[in-house]
């Protein structure tokens, strides 16, 4: 009898059930009722888009000086104005553009597979591995983000310098530092699944029919945890982006000739009275970036999780 | 109750001792010398150096460090900062008191916030109210602390006119005079972070009232002839507050991130500012010191975010 | 003059596909100090139609389309809020159906009984909670000095439903609605909830409308049943009469379809089950809500709802079919 009805569309003994697809479209179309997260991913497409390809169509140099045109505020020529040095903000903002996003999504990548796995092996396993995974996961949860991260970047920047070069060695670091603070809520989220999941009618069939355990947890277990952690990752891109733009405006980012977005406005700020067009455009690109994430977020919450009120 | 309050005081121990090893690994795996600067900075008196070097025992054993660095951590031998020339600690204790001023403040400023509008935003499900305060919150928790402060200062300060951008902790004025000029220099920084955290705040407390005023005992509570608004502050919030109790409580390490950044911008003299000077100028006693301090006192909210949670759900405490 | 009287009750909901008639014309009567029980399967509408007495129900997405609801008289569907609450809890009261969720957690049993107390009687909070003491001791709560401090989390299921009891009694209302007060708890216990509530019905004098789909408990409680069905009514009589001569095929069915101990093995018959399902309610057919499932019907049943007639003192049936019970 076990095995014949699928208990859920993705658990299936038998192999890939026609019901998984539509399942997909299902949320696709309540990702789209959510208005603002539909506009938001359109923005954001056009965002990654201009970011990508902005600099091969809009061909200034980020670095090209040109002292009679300092300050300038926005024209024809220069649509974001220009800096103190007379460079182009949009080719900068461009430029930056690119990094801040890499940085964001490569962050993303780390915090979820770190989570993803440790919430797994705290999952399956119980017992005293799991105490101390979770006891771990608290510990990192109390750590002052920003702080360790200043302290990190500060012990091991000269040293990443010195084995990959200056920009891969901030990259790197960054990277993995943002990613190794934001592993927590994902391997909460797995892990809290696998707990909820354990036990339930059709992985125990799958037990009976003789899965092997990475079976259950590839095939049963995992998909399930998959909207939460969807949903936890677009968190982990917005987080990441704003964290690394912190750190660039304090001064404290990639090497100053990078303009990421919080690069450039760690130099506009001292020039926020005679040249706001330098602080407001990066500013608001970041805003726009990290607000079509978080509802881009909102609506795949509502979109695989319908049972929520919301 | 009291056992409870034991319990999560013995949680919190070894969580202290957890960062405080954290800490130190970070210290001694860091490639080169951290007191390569303080052997070469000829500003550092040898004795100092002597003593430091004592202090992290840098010939010794790993374990012994840590040990003889928790040691003096715990007994307040924090080190001496030879950029500022005084001992760490009186350092800290100099700016600690404004940092947590303005921490609280904005943590107030969050709340008074953050409750009412949720709270009606939640009872009214998709109105305007709610249409709007919800992507108030969005835009609130997207912009980034420091260009909010930034287009404070450009608007309130440098276009208006109205408010000071640069924090002076010693204001020559007295009585009224006095409290009127720190109100007018705090506000902007308590607003930039107050703000930021109603911002992630409303959304949680709207979608903790949402889920707790479909269950069955707010409906037992309308059957007994209350009014809504009693059934709703009464019944309802009390029991929304508890989930979000927790959520704010693993927040609250991002709060010190956000004072950092808005001491920046402010110029303000509190720790946050602090360690960034320590950053950039290679102090590290202080980099270690004012880290522990943050990771010390975020334990110390976890304990009393924990406290309130007792106090809020008596099934907790009342095993 | 009956003391609640429901004429023509439509309440219904508001969905993504249309209007959900969950009560759809539903007339009940009931006098001082009589119980009167509705039956009916999930879905039929008698929960609604309790909810519906003391405007319990969101609205929205709900609505009371039609009808009166007479409390002594009096119409409760459009009473403002304000009149509402000064009815509830003092005049009628209801038990709901799980009592593992209908106590609020963070408030101690004590102070959610003096509350009803405090609210209509004006009472000091002493003497609330001592009169909460009192129907904790009229509930047969063991120690309830002591336990009027307690959470809800401290009592178990049964002892919750007899708290939630206590509060629905405490202003000694003249009905009280138990919306299935068993239904979530183990045999035994429902026996003796149920002679509870028979004994402080004795004792108080109320009136009583039990919501059940037990056919059981109405049998043994219940003076008058009312039979519910996709959001009508379909039959109602005294209850011995009801249970000996069930004129509408539905009700036969239920009556049917409950096991017969007392039968020997020469009259063991095979249990009835009534086929098919319950109708849509969201724009539902014309004509008799039954007809798809009943053995009997005919065309004339499926062109008109069948109206409510009188076929014995007290009976009524929604059925144009005189069928031999």
């Amino acid at each position: 009898m076990a095995g014949s009805t699928p208990a859920s569309a993705t658990a299936s003994p038998l192999g890939k059930p026609a019901a998984s697809a539509s399942l997909w479209a299902e949320s696709w179309l309540r990702f789209k009722r959510h208005r603002l997260a539909y506009l938001s991913l359109w923005v954001l497409g056009l965002l990654v888009l201009a970011v990508l390809l902005g600099p091969f169509v809009y061909k200034v140099g980020i670095n090209d000086i040109d002292f009679k045109a300092r300050l300038a505020p926005p024209s024809w020529q220069h649509p974001m104005g220009t800096d103190d040095l007379g460079r182009d903000l949009l080719a900068r903002a461009l430029y930056g553009g690119r990094i801040s996003l890499a940085v964001g999504f490569a962050s993303m990548v780390v915090a979820i597979l770190v989570g993803v796995t440790i919430g797994a092996i705290a999952g399956i396993s119980r017992g005293w591995v799991d105490a101390v995974l979770m006891w771990v996961t608290d510990l990192f949860l109390s750590l002052p983000q920003l702080p360790m991260l200043l302290v990190l970047i500060f012990f091991f920047r000269d040293g990443l310098k010195a084995i990959v070069g200056p920009e891969v060695g901030i990259f790197l670091l960054i990277v993995l530092v943002i990613g190794g603070f934001r592993w927590m809520p994902a391997a909460r989220l797995v892990r809290a699944q696998f707990f909820s999941l354990r036990e339930k009618e059709f992985v125990e069939a799958a037990r009976a029919l003789g899965a092997s355990t990475q079976r259950q947890v590839a095939r049963h277990i995992l998909p399930n945890a998959l909207g939460p952690v969807i949903v936890a990752a677009t968190i982990d891109v917005a987080a990441a982006i704003i964290l690394e733009s912190t750190l660039s405006f304090l001064g404290l980012g990639f090497p100053p000739d990078i303009p990421t977005w919080g690069r450039i406005l760690f130099d506009a700020k001292d020039y926020l009275d005679i040249a706001m067009h330098w602080s407001l455009f990066p500013g608001l690109a970041i805003f726009i970036t990290v607000l079509s994430i978080s509802f881009i977020g909102d609506g795949l919450r509502d979109a695989l999780d319908p049972r929520r009120v919301m | 109750m009291g056992n409870y309050i034991l319990r999560r005081l013995l949680i919190a121990v070894p969580s202290l001792l957890g960062i405080s090893i954290i800490l130190f690994t970070v210290l001694a795996l860091a490639p080169g010398d951290p007191f390569e600067e303080m052997a070469t900075n000829p500003a550092v008196p040898p004795e100092v150096r002597m003593a430091l070097r004592a202090q992290f025992g840098l010939d010794d054993p790993v374990w012994q460090r840590y040990t003889h660095w928790l040691a003096s951590m715990l007994q307040g031998d924090w080190g001496f900062s030879f950029v500022s020339r005084i001992d760490v600690d009186e350092l800290i204790l100099q700016r600690l008191p404004v940092t947590v001023a303005i921490i609280g403040s904005s943590l107030i400023l969050a709340l008074l916030v953050a409750l009412p509008v949720g709270i009606l935003a939640a009872v009214k499900p998709y109105s305007w109210f709610d249409r709007i305060a919800s992507t108030l919150a969005f835009i609130g928790f997207s912009l980034p602390t420091f260009f909010t402060g930034l287009l404070f200062i450009l608007f309130f300060s440098i276009k208006l006119d109205w408010l000071p951008f640069v924090f002076r902790a010693d204001i020559s004025a007295t009585g009224w005079a006095w409290w009127w000029e720190h109100l007018k220099q705090s506000i902007m920084p308590v607003s930039v972070l107050g703000l930021a955290l109603a911002a992630s705040w409303m959304r949680y407390v709207r979608s903790s009232v949402l889920d707790v005023v479909r269950l069955d005992y707010v409906t037992t509570a309308r059957s007994k002839g209350l009014t809504e608004r009693v059934v709703i502050l009464k019944h309802a919030v009390r029991n929304a507050l508890i989930p979000v109790v927790t959520l704010v409580a693993l927040q609250l390490p991002q709060l010190f991130g956000g004072a950092i950044v808005t001491e920046q911008i402010f110029r303000i003299p509190g720790i946050g500012s602090l360690l960034i000077d320590a950053v950039l100028r290679n102090d590290t006693p202080v980099i270690m010191a004012v880290t522990f301090v943050l990771s010390a006192l975020v334990i110390l909210f976890n304990l009393l975010a924990d406290i309130v949670y007792g106090w809020l759900d008596p099934r907790i405490s009342y095993r | 003059m009956a003391l609640l009287e429901i004429q023509g009750l439509k309440t219904h909901f508001k969905t993504e596909d249309g209007w959900l008639h969950a009560v759809d014309g539903v007339d009940i009567a009931i006098d001082r100090g009589e119980t009167v029980g509705i039956v009916g399967e999930s879905g039929c509408g008698k929960s609604v139609t309790a909810k519906t007495v003391l405007k319990l129900i969101d609205m929205p997405p709900g609505k009371i389309v039609a009808g009166k609801v007479l409390w002594k008289g009096r119409d409760l569907v459009p009473l403002p809020p304000e009149a509402m609450q000064k009815i509830r809890a003092k005049e009628i009261s209801i038990i709901f159906q799980e009592p593992m969720t209908s106590l609020n957690p963070v408030y101690r049993v004590g102070e959610q009984i003096a509350e009803s107390l405090r609210l209509h009687e004006g009472l000091s909070r002493k003497d609330a909670l001592d009169r909460a003491v009192e129907m904790l001791k009229l509930v047969r709560i063991p120690t309830p000095e002591r336990r009027v401090n307690d959470y809800p989390h401290q009592f178990s299921g049964g002892m919750r439903q007899r708290v939630m009891i206590a509060i629905a009694l405490a202003c000694k209302p003249q009905l009280v609605i138990a919306d299935e007060p068993t239904t979530a708890l183990d045999v035994t216990i429902q026996a003796q909830i149920l002679d509870l509530l028979g004994r402080l019905k004795d004792e108080m004098g109320m009136a009583v409308m039990l919501i059940t789909h037990a056919m059981g408990v109405v049998a043994e409680v219940a003076q008058r049943v009312v039979v519910m069905y996709a959001g009508k009514v379909v039959e109602e009589a005294p209850v011995r009469e009801l249970f000996a001569h069930p004129r509408h095929p539905y009700t036969q069915g239920l009556i049917h379809s409950i096991p017969r101990i007392d039968l020997d093995a020469r009259h063991k018959v095979r249990l009835e089950a009534i086929p098919g399902t319950v109708p849509k309610l969201i724009d539902p057919p014309e004509g008799c809500r039954f007809a798809a499932r009943c053995k009997h019907v005919r065309t004339e049943c499926r062109q008109a709802t069948p109206p409510l007639r009188e076929v014995a003192s007290g009976h009524r049936v929604a059925c144009i079919l005189d069928l031999p019970t």
